[in-house]
């Protein structure tokens, strides 16, 4: 099989560490990986704070992109629920018919990547070997977007070594939410507070998640309080092996 | 917490034309651990109780759909059914008014209570007449309002304002409603125990019960079908308001109506599970027009636009129209848990006041409420009539964008630049990576030795104000597959 990845533009920029796990993960699964260098964003930070005119041209320039990928694999929740939830509206408003039939043809090849593991690959031990404490973080994105359910926690519970730590109010939101940590950082930061108190209750070395979002915003409040936890993306403990451990940011 | 000169808070101001944008209004709040706790609890209370009441419903979501297409029908034929109603109502007593904003309602309003002569108007349930702003519109004109719901009444005595749709009063404790009701009512030695203040109401309210012939409420539900009115409530005291008086005055929103009598059995198990978690609501009170010895003998319904025609004629805001105010959004709300409901300066708060406050203003107000959200989701989830929320706040957010970028300020507004500049990167890969360069390079100057970056200039700054971000890493993901892939070419 063969899969396009669409890394993300701040998975691309912030987090390179979290597209070589993808990559070496799928590899060790018999996945050929293919990557398209001219890829940037979906357009999920224009769309959510307004700017519809610039998120389109960005979808459009997306679906484009992909249209011959036979599967194009994404690490990030947010970005295929972006693609999912906001591209049918903004291609019935701004696109015209060949860009709407495009789009219809590329979405059902369009999966996150622990989707595509356990739905499309049927796997949910992929070998891997991660001897941490975890807790597991759900996304908006992951959980109320792509439904995932306990997908992720199904593939946790089969790395060797890894404990996995239960999270309470589990479906209550971090307070990232794009320009929304900016535009009301003050409550951005209130709800982070609140949602760092759980996470840190799980007494877990590592809090992971299917966004690269989410754990920016709660590994900022970790590192800044000296809080002693990281955090790291699934797709890094999902590529961990005893040969080769999951690269790990300070 | 209480303020001198019975005040129960700085009073807050719930009138979108004048209130403050949401995140300064947010920020007093987010200071006060007294209040949040408040909401926090109460909202876990209500959350708590609600969940365990959607579970025993095995075809919840099934009924989530029929209400969502029940009230889409009468949307869809909202003249048709209005009409009906008031050939109905008409028939059976009641008089109808129509109003097309609030100016015309709180004018026919104080028309019925002219010809009355009345002093004092007794109210319950009627949120829209707070939108209206109808208490002090009838002060002014000499007649005292009296709400009888215990929590307006808390708030009323307390000269305090709703923060929530279905417990108003969700931001007061007991000890303040014992400090407001002693002062107030004259009670020296009036506990905090929670029967005592519930017996002070009682007197309070029964004396008004008895004496005041005019009552004012609001509406759940108007139906179509034969023209009955329909209030639900916990007290009682609203029953004493619809029953006692001579005249009583019902004002409602126009989406109100249901087309049918059986959409109540919908509507009902939806509302009551959704708002208070209950299974069924203590009292639910449906009357048609006027019935000769028993009840009021003169009813008129006011029935109100200010705005909504509007929002029914856009294609993604008109499924707000759908609410049935039962709050179970505000409830499941992160922000609104934190800020509890006077920041949105709305008499509408939380989520659905986020998309309906700005709606009904036209957009000339209220336009930083669409983006008093993280977009996570949990209001949508809840909503008994499948509002889709998060879909509404994006438009919202849309239009007030479309508003915003043609201002001249907004040249120079670092938001606005960053998302313009940000578009062009995007529109070419090779643009983006020099933008990655660029940045790195830049980043280096704030990134400490430890590789994260504490603090940032502009708009950086309200992320670094509570949170480090790590510094740039040396090589993003496409320089390293780049290489990757020389790296195996060059092997074979």
């Amino acid at each position: 099989m063969r899969v396009s990845l669409f890394v993300t533009c701040y998975n691309d920029t912030l987090f390179p560490e979290t597209g070589r796990a993808v990559v070496s993960l799928l590899e060790r699964l018999g996945v050929e990986v293919e990557f398209l260098s001219r890829q940037t964003c979906c357009g999920q930070m224009h769309a959510n704070t307004g700017f519809r005119g610039e998120a389109f041209s960005q979808a459009k320039r997306l679906v484009r992109l992909y249209q011959d990928a036979e599967t194009v694999v994404i690490p990030s929740s947010s970005c295929v629920a972006m693609i999912r939830d906001q591209y049918p509206g903004l291609m019935e408003e701004l696109g015209n018919e060949e860009q709407r039939k495009q789009f219809a043809a590329l979405l059902p090849r369009v999966y996150e990547l622990t989707e595509f593991l356990v739905e499309k690959l049927g796997v949910e031990d992929v070998g891997a070997y991660f001897p941490h404490r975890v807790t597991y973080h759900a996304s908006c994105h992951a959980l109320r977007g792509l439904h995932a359910g306990d997908r992720p926690v199904r593939l946790l519970k089969k790395v060797r070594g890894l404990e996995l730590a239960p999270l309470e109010n589990l479906d209550r939101c971090c307070g990232f939410g794009g320009t929304f940590s900016v535009k009301n950082g003050e409550v951005s930061s209130a709800m982070l507070a609140v949602k760092l108190l759980d996470v840190l209750e799980t007494g877990a070395e590592f809090c992971t998640a299917l966004d690269n979002s989410c754990l920016m915003h709660l590994s900022g409040a970790m590192h800044r309080q000296y809080a002693g936890m990281r955090t790291i993306h699934i797709a890094q403990i999902l590529a961990s092996t005893q040969e080769q451990p999951a690269e790990v940011s300070p | 917490m209480s303020a001198p000169g019975g005040q129960l808070d700085d009073r807050a101001i719930l009138d979108p034309a004048h209130a403050p944008p949401f995140p300064a209004a947010a920020l007093t709040v987010l200071r006060d651990p007294q209040l949040r706790k408040n909401v926090a609890h109460a909202t876990d209370v209500i959350q708590a109780k609600r969940a365990l009441l959607v579970a025993e419903k095995t075809d919840w979501q099934e009924l989530r759909s029929a209400a969502s297409r029940i009230k889409e029908e009468a949307l869809d034929h909202l003249g048709a059914y209005l009409k009906q109603f008031e050939e109905r109502c008409t028939a059976a007593g009641g008089t109808v008014h129509w109003a097309a904003d609030a100016a015309e309602a709180r004018r026919i309003i104080l028309e019925i209570l002219r010809e009355e002569k009345a002093e004092e108007v007794i109210k319950i349930k009627t949120m829209t007449s707070a939108e209206i702003q109808l208490n002090p519109f009838l002060e002014a004109a000499g007649i005292r309002a009296h709400e009888t719901d215990l929590a307006e009444i808390i708030l009323q005595l307390g000269k305090g304002e709703p923060s929530h749709i279905v417990v108003p009063a969700l931001h007061v404790n007991r000890s303040q409603v014992r400090e407001v009701f002693a002062r107030r009512m004259g009670i020296e030695d009036l506990s905090d125990d929670p029967q005592a203040l519930t017996a002070a109401a009682r007197g309070f309210l029964r004396r008004k019960f008895l004496t005041v012939p005019m009552a004012i409420s609001g509406a759940n539900f108007l139906i179509a079908e034969t023209g009955a009115v329909v209030v639900v409530e916990s007290e009682g005291n609203g029953r004493m308001c619809l029953t006692l008086p001579r005249t009583l005055i019902t004002l409602a929103g126009i989406e109100k109506v249901l087309p049918r009598f059986a959409d109540l059995e919908v509507m009902l198990q939806l509302l009551a599970r959704s708002a208070t978690g209950e299974r069924m609501n203590p009292y639910t009170s449906l009357w048609t027009g006027v019935r000769a010895d028993d009840g009021p003998q003169r009813f008129h319904v006011v029935l109100l636009d200010n705005g909504r025609s509007s929002i029914l004629a856009r294609r993604t805001g008109r499924q707000t129209l759908k609410c049935i105010r039962c709050a179970a959004c505000m409830n499941a709300c992160p922000v609104y848990r934190q800020t509890g409901g006077h920041a949105y300066g709305s008499v509408y708060p939380g989520p659905i006041g986020a998309i309906l406050t700005p709606q009904l203003e036209q957009m000339q107000h209220a336009q930083s409420l669409p983006y008093a959200s993280s977009l996570c989701g949990a209001c949508y989830e809840v909503c008994p009539v499948k509002i889709n929320i998060p879909e509404v706040l994006l438009e919202l957010r849309a239009r007030v964008t479309d508003q915003e970028r043609r201002q001249a300020r907004r040249i120079f507004d670092p938001l606005y630049i960053g998302l313009r500049v940000a578009n062009l990167l995007f529109s070419r890969a090779w643009l983006f990576h020099a933008a990655q360069w660029a940045g790195r390079i830049g980043l280096r100057f704030f990134t400490g030795k430890d590789g994260w970056i504490h603090r940032l200039p502009g708009v950086g700054a309200k992320w670094t104000q509570t949170r480090d971000l790590r510094g740039l890493p040396r090589q993003t993901f496409h320089a390293w597959w780049t290489g990757r892939r020389q790296a195996i070419g060059n092997r074979h």
